[in-house]
């Protein structure tokens, strides 16, 4: 079922194969695929919301956006189940939203407020909702690869059917660590799916200077003996195919699967990078927003559709405006937390007050 | 009270556990068919079959954080390092995730974790194999590092690492897999971050942690019979949390400190200890604090040399005569 780079349908116009007649496309509802469009629009206000905020020194540390890319989360998570998880990396606003975090927690977070999902502790990359089985946000590339594995060992070991959509970028499948995890997912039938966002630069170097392979990333998978696929990230009926044909395959089979999304990001590696002037020409950023904007497509295919017009399409960009302008003012009227906040949420023993937490010593201040 | 070794009281901590908590799980490389590389679970895959206790391949990075994404799920565990020289391969997965997760989270996320092997030179193995890093290890909030002496204390900690709700590293010794000691035949817990003086004394108090309790208790021993010098020694057993007031105690009641630690001297861990003692009980010291540190330089292989390099009750008799 895999298909190499070279096979694959090239950028331009529809796909050759439409995957809205796919069964996991065929029932959506008209409600359900404005739903796709409105989450979409919510990821992209919100981050050009925060980069507002950041550019006016209001942050700390970095701010990567997702702006390109909003396709991949929309596309994939929406397709959890009760018993799936989702783990990605430090590019993590889109996911967060898509699975139902608050975009007021996440935007306190980035100002480092008490009100933010992580109490204002974690920041831009670190955001979590476990109880929506969402599991980070992390901050070291690949470095959640195992992690997502474990996850999905876990729900094996309960003898639940589920998976955890692990994500990475195209920077982190050169790090060991990613490689022995899919070992391990190999070779214990662990029903995990990673799903590397190829957006085309690890930071600043291309694909074509980082990664070496025959026709694409994926198919490293086939070494492991784990079943891969491309899928053109700009589709959104695509990705939701694909992706569930993954998904299945982890519920069914417990096998893991590797996704290799094409997808592109518009703004830097972090905003404070050099993004189009050093390691990428503007016209590169401007032909894919001109051709390739995951947002544009889908709203002219549910144009197509007949059930978007430019009223319905200016209502829910608008909701999507007016929500992220509410999550920046909750965001600025929210207090930082306090010094003595510092000690708190590093052991669950200290923090719940058992009785481990109260033996020893566990803070070495004076 | 039977007599079993360091070894056994390890493996009856682990199946014990195993047998109460079916989140508990075994893993790490030849723990399961080959009963461990040091037998410490020797026995327990036969018992509790492969879907507890499972053979890893020898991917430290890959399989310690997939303890810690099942750990985050709510199962509880234990990871073998067959040395925790081989952690530093895992570095990331054990300071970034298992250390920082519920910090990066605000909490929402805890780790019941537990990392375990033995961290020791003396065996001749070369410094890649001779790391004893509970001194990185305690440098980072978030982790707790127990590391016993003695098969009583193996047993006990390891049932609270097991336990405990947060990634505990505990620092073993393959020097005393084999030592025998008393343990009692029922359930008992030693609670993390209580220390234990191991001999009562009063004219000198030597502070230690791991082997090094041993190596300080026969200098204790040599200090009474040949200088009628009374030495008192006190066991860490838990490096952070660190069990402050017990140290602080011996130290005002014998007014002279003598720190053996297996780690090097550098930012090790007797450094803590001593920069401890100065803060709080300075005006009750009647001698400078001591230190005797591994030899400050990679673990040698050569036999005879590498005895010598780790600390030796010559070198803490030394000590303690200098400042008597």
């Amino acid at each position: 079922m895999s298909v190499t780079r070279a096979e694959k349908p090239k950028k331009t116009g529809r796909n050759p194969v439409d995957y809205a007649t796919a069964a996991i496309n065929a029932d959506l509802t008209k409600e359900q695929k404005l739903g796709f469009l409105a989450d979409m629009l919510r990821i992209r206000r919100f981050e050009q919301a925060s980069l507002k905020l950041y550019q006016q020194g209001k942050m700390g540390g970095f701010l990567h956006l997702y702006i390109g890319q909003e396709s991949v989360a929309v596309g994939t998570l929406a397709l959890m189940g009760e018993n799936d998880h989702a783990i990605t990396a430090y590019r993590d606003h889109g996911h967060a939203l898509v699975v139902g975090m608050s975009m007021n927690e996440c935007m306190a977070e980035l100002l480092g407020k008490a009100t933010g999902c992580s109490k204002g502790k974690g920041g831009s990359m670190h955001f979590f909702a476990p109880d929506k089985n969402f599991w980070g946000g992390h901050g070291i590339v690949a470095g959640q690869t195992p992690l997502g594995l474990g996850i999905a060992y876990a729900l094996k070991y309960q003898g639940l059917k589920g998976c955890c959509l692990t994500y990475l970028g195209d920077g982190a499948v050169n790090q060991g660590v990613y490689h022995e995890s899919l070992n391990l997912a190999s070779l214990w039938d662990i029903p995990v799916v990673y799903i590397i966002e190829n957006n085309q630069y690890s930071m600043g170097t291309s694909l074509a200077r980082s990664s070496a392979s025959k026709s694409c990333l994926a198919e490293r998978a086939e070494g492991y003996n784990i079943d891969w696929d491309i899928v053109n990230g700009e589709d959104l009926y695509e990705v939701r195919a694909k992706t569930w044909d993954a998904i299945e395959r982890a519920h069914e089979k417990c096998r893991p699967t590797v996704l290799e999304i094409d997808t592109y990001r518009y703004y830097g590696h972090s905003v404070a990078d050099a993004n189009a002037k050093k390691y990428r020409k503007p016209e590169e950023i401007e032909f894919y927003k001109q051709n390739h904007d995951p947002i544009t497509l889908w709203e002219n295919r549910l144009k197509e559709e007949g059930i978007l017009d430019d009223a319905g399409l200016k209502k829910i960009d608008e909701a999507a405006k007016k929500e992220a302008a509410a999550a920046v003012q909750f965001a600025e009227d929210s207090p930082f937390p306090e010094v003595e906040d510092i000690f708190s949420d590093i052991y669950y023993e200290v923090d719940m007050g058992t009785e481990s937490g109260q033996t020893g010593r566990h803070f070495f201040n004076d | 009270m039977p007599v079993i070794t360091y070894r056994q009281a390890l493996n009856d901590a682990l199946a014990e556990e195993l047998e109460r908590d079916e989140n508990v799980v075994v893993m790490g490389e030849e723990v399961a068919e080959y009963n461990g590389a040091y037998k410490i679970t020797d026995g327990l895959w036969k018992r509790f079959g492969g879907k507890r206790v499972i053979d890893t391949p020898i991917s430290e990075a890959g399989f310690i954080g997939l303890g810690v994404g099942a750990a985050m799920m709510g199962m509880r565990p234990v990871m073998e390092l067959m040395f925790w020289s081989f952690a530093y391969v895992a570095y990331d997965q054990i300071i970034n995730n298992a250390g920082c997760v519920r910090y990066m989270s605000g909490g929402l996320i805890n780790c019941p974790l537990v990392i375990r092997g033995p961290a020791n030179g003396g065996t001749n193995v070369g410094a890649t194999h001779s790391h004893t890093p509970e001194n990185f290890l305690a440098n980072t909030p978030g982790l707790k590092v127990v590391s016993p002496a003695t098969p009583y204390d193996a047993k006990g900690l390891m049932k609270s690492a097991i336990r405990d709700n947060d990634p505990v590293c505990v620092m073993e010794n393959t020097l005393l897999y084999g030592d025998q000691g008393e343990v009692p035949e029922g359930e008992y817990l030693i609670p993390i971050g209580v220390a234990d003086v191991k001999r009562e004394g009063t004219d000198v108090s030597l502070i230690a942690h791991g082997r090094a309790v041993l190596t300080a208790l026969a200098a204790a021993h040599r200090l009474h019979e040949e200088f009628n010098i009374s030495a008192e020694v006190v066991d860490l057993r838990s490096i952070r949390p660190l069990d402050e007031e017990t140290v602080l105690a011996s130290v005002r009641k014998t007014h002279r400190a003598v720190l053996v630690d297996e780690n090097k001297p550098f930012c090790g861990v007797s450094a803590q200890i001593a920069s401890m003692i100065q803060e709080r009980a300075f005006d009750d010291l009647d001698a400078p604090v001591q230190r005797v540190c591994s030899l400050d330089a990679p673990a040698i292989y050569s036999p005879p040399l590498e005895a010598l390099q780790l600390p030796t009750a010559d070198r803490i008799i030394q000590k303690v005569l200098a400042i008597s």
